[in-house]
């Protein structure tokens, strides 16, 4: 077997992106109310600048940062602020927001800016502008950008990678992005890349994508975005998109634990951040919407959709023709990472690549046996860790043993969950482990 | 729709389960099970069934819960401990041999997934303690589909011999020298314990087995190494001494062993090298006790002994976590 062009283990879920690959991006049209949690992503919430009252514009600053690991948030409507008051996250928890209510009459349209003058701006300038446009990684986990993008003294980046890999079944929102605004991805890296002050660049897309594999190099091909871009297919096979595992794949690297691709030297991208750079130095658009895969078994129309964010996920379903009756629920995300709703008027986030309805086949857990010690997890674990031994410890409450057997290396990708034969809820258990580690941690300190 | 359903994810399972996993046993073993009542008749059926019987009604009785029995683990060990019965055993042993396997081999260390013995190889082994004759008293094939004398024994009685009785042929080549031909060998016209005869179903069952992925290929090439490798050099040095390697790896319970009960997932080591050492521990053992040993057949004893192993294997082997070689290492 080739190591070549993949990571090892991994697993092979059906790829169920045929619904929505064909579909172009279509735009959400306006609803009347927007939610934005100021609390988008890990770290810092972001801090209102606005107050019940006040007229917005679309595109305007409403929440500034606050510390580094945090990001700005703009109002994605014109329109008017109705509170800035707790409001259902995606998670189920109730957090500080700003809730807009939009104004009809208003034409919506984005303030044409010029471009920002990048090229002028010192490396710190650089980072805080991008921190002030909002962006955050588009691929899922909504990471602020800005910090990636911040060299810390003693280190340089070499190769900047484009992740167009896409690993979670269902998704085709970077497929579309890639497909449709090849160029916009390859000027978002050539922005990127005269800041990093890297050599190369190398977009890793799965070959299940081959049409958004020829679209990057035609693009690349005119010269206009620099010299030297690397569009690598890589196997299809889930998580392929973790960005060590993409390392791994594109160059035979491994980054070693604790440790971030930085540190050997590469800074790891969305190919949708990359596209929302572009926008923001070449016109001023901040992060205000973003593409959503809607899709699933239990929606009446998969599509893709330029979602403005706050829209209410209820909205966003009925732009697509409703859940199906034999829909019994809503993910956000992915069907292996993603998060499961229990209420449609939560909002769509800055991370929110997809939309999910399923059905009874999907939400029902596989009946449990007991373990037989089979060794699928740890065939399918790409951080090679004993996922079987680690869900009998969490079932056994041996936390401190847990962190022995690397229980903090879990990125939580599910693929040992997807692939036990017994139906043990393998990662769930796993994350139990972690977040008990987590508080102890916390508690120790 | 009133209220949605939330459970933590992922959404997405694989369409293979455990019991479909002792399902693709099952067919593998049942080439193995028809050759073995083509050969000896009624009694295979018998014998097989009591072990089974056995298993079965040992987890009823004392498995963890009521249902437990259903997911058919205790029946398929009952199979494979039949299968590694001489046809002529009276059926109140191998009824016995099947509650000793699942009551004391898997019962009482915590069910399904936590014993560290093969459970049909522990009902074997008390069978062979208790009963040495009767475990030793080989019946020759084609003698009619009705059932050996032996298997009607009543209960907590001795077999009466039919008065036939044949020698297997690891005990013709210990005891008397003579060397069965190869071809009798892989189709299984010998004497010996009904599923272990035919080298040929064997090796096909293996093939199934491992295109499934349900054993791990490592296994049972490694017992065959750890065999042929000590056999071959010492018939290389001194082939009227010592058994041909052919013979070491076709004859007795070998393949059935190798294939059947090695490999089975609870009482074997996870990680790839730790498969190898286990296997190739195992065909050490075997070779040396056939070869220096008072007994012409070893499998069970070796499968067990790397049993005991299996855990101290595991530690050993656990595969380094990601990121944690030398830096920026594969």
């Amino acid at each position: 077997m080739s190591t070549l062009d993949t990571f090892r283990h991994g697993v092979h879920p059906h790829g169920h992106k045929e619904a929505t690959k064909g579909l172009p991006t279509r735009r959400m049209p306006f609803v009347p109310r927007y939610v934005l949690p100021l609390n988008q992503h890990i770290g810092a919430p972001a801090k209102a600048v606005v107050k019940a009252g006040d007229k917005v514009i679309r595109g305007q600053l409403i929440a500034e940062p606050v510390g580094f690991v945090s990001s700005a948030i703009h109002a994605p409507v014109t329109g008017t602020v109705v509170a800035v008051a707790p409001r259902r996250h995606p998670d189920g928890k109730l957090v500080p927001a700003i809730e807009i209510e939009t104004d009809p009459y208003a034409d919506q349209a984005l303030p044409r800016r010029e471009p920002l003058d990048w090229r002028a701006m010192s490396p710190d300038e650089f980072v805080r502008s991008v921190q002030q446009a909002g962006i955050v990684g588009l691929g899922g986990a909504a990471f602020p950008s800005h910090v990636k993008y911040s060299i810390p003294e003693g280190k340089k980046a070499t190769r900047l990678v484009l992740n167009g890999s896409e690993c979670e079944p269902y998704l085709t929102c970077d497929h579309r992005t890639m497909l449709e605004h090849p160029d916009k991805v390859l000027r978002g890296a050539e922005i990127l890349g005269q800041h990093l002050g890297v050599t190369e660049t190398v977009v890793g897309i799965e070959k299940n994508k081959p049409d958004a594999v020829d679209a990057l190099r035609a693009a690349a091909a005119t010269g206009k975005w620099g010299g030297n871009i690397d569009v690598h297919p890589v196997e299809v096979k889930y998580p392929q998109g973790a960005e060590k595992l993409l390392i791994q794949a594109l160059f035979q690297l491994e980054v070693p634990t604790g440790q971030l691709p930085l540190d050997l030297e590469m800074v790891v991208n969305n190919v949708g951040t990359s596209a929302a750079i572009a926008d923001w130095f070449d016109h001023g658009i901040p992060l205000v919407e973003r593409v959503v895969t809607v899709s699933g078994p239990g929606v009446a129309r998969p599509a893709n959709l330029i979602v403005p964010l706050g829209t209410p996920v209820i909205d966003v379903f009925e732009q697509c023709g409703g859940l199906l009756p034999e829909a019994e629920g809503v993910v956000m995300g992915g069907p292996m990472m993603g998060q499961p709703l229990g209420d449609l008027n939560v909002p769509v986030m800055k991370g929110t690549s997809g939309l999910l309805a399923f059905t009874k086949s999907e939400l029902d857990r596989p009946t449990e046996h007991a373990c037989v010690r089979c060794g699928r997890c740890l065939d399918a674990c790409p951080y090679f860790l004993n996922p079987s031994r680690l869900a009998r410890l969490a079932r056994a409450e041996r936390w401190a043993e847990m962190t022995d057997w690397h229980v903090m290396d879990c990125m939580e990708c599910g693929a040992c969950t997807f692939t036990c034969p017994s139906g043990i809820p393998i990662v769930q258990l796993i994350r139990v482990g972690k977040s008990v580690a987590r508080q102890q941690r916390s508690k120790g300190k | 729709m009133t209220s949605l359903r939330v459970r933590p994810g992922p959404f997405l399972h694989k369409h293979m389960s455990t019991p479909g996993m002792m399902f693709d046993v099952l067919v593998a073993v049942a080439p193995v099970f028809a050759a073995a009542v083509w050969y000896f008749g009624t009694s295979a059926l018998l014998v097989v069934a009591a072990a089974t019987l056995g298993c079965v009604a040992a987890e009823r009785a004392w498995g963890k819960s009521k249902a437990s029995w259903k997911d058919g683990s205790a029946a398929l060990t009952g199979v494979l401990l039949g299968l590694t019965l001489p046809p002529g055993l009276p059926l109140w042993m191998a009824f016995l041999g099947g509650l000793i396997a699942i009551g004391l081999g898997k019962i009482v260390w915590g069910g399904l997934g936590q014993n560290l013995f093969n459970p049909a190889l522990v009902g074997r082994a008390t069978l062979q303690a208790a009963f040495p004759t009767a475990m030793t008293t080989w019946t020759p094939q084609g003698a009619g589909m009705a059932p050996k004398a032996g298997n009607l024994a009543a209960p907590f009685m001795q077999a009466t011999t039919d008065g036939v009785s044949a020698a297997t042929p690891l005990a013709q080549w210990k005891f008397e020298h003579a060397q069965t031909p190869f071809m009798d060998l892989l189709t299984g016209n010998t004497a010996g314990s009904l599923g272990e005869t035919s080298a040929g179903l064997l090796l096909l069952a293996a093939a199934w087995l491992i295109f499934r992925r349900t054993i791990d290929w490592r296994i049972p090439t490694a017992i065959a190494v750890g065999v042929a490798l000590p056999t071959g050099i010492l018939y290389a040095i001194d082939p009227a001494a010592y058994p041909p390697p052919h013979l070491m790896l076709g004859a007795g319970g070998l393949l059935f062993g190798a294939v059947f009960m090695a490999t089975d997932p609870v009482t074997s080591p996870l990680a790839p090298k730790g498969a190898w050492i286990f296997g190739l521990g195992i065909g050490g053992l075997v070779a040396l006790i056939r070869i220096f040993g008072g007994l012409p057949e070893g499998v069970m004893y070796a499968i067990l002994l790397m049993n005991a192993a299996s855990p101290l294997i595991e530690r050993v082997t656990q595969p380094r976590a990601f990121g944690y070689g030398k830096a920026g290492k594969p």
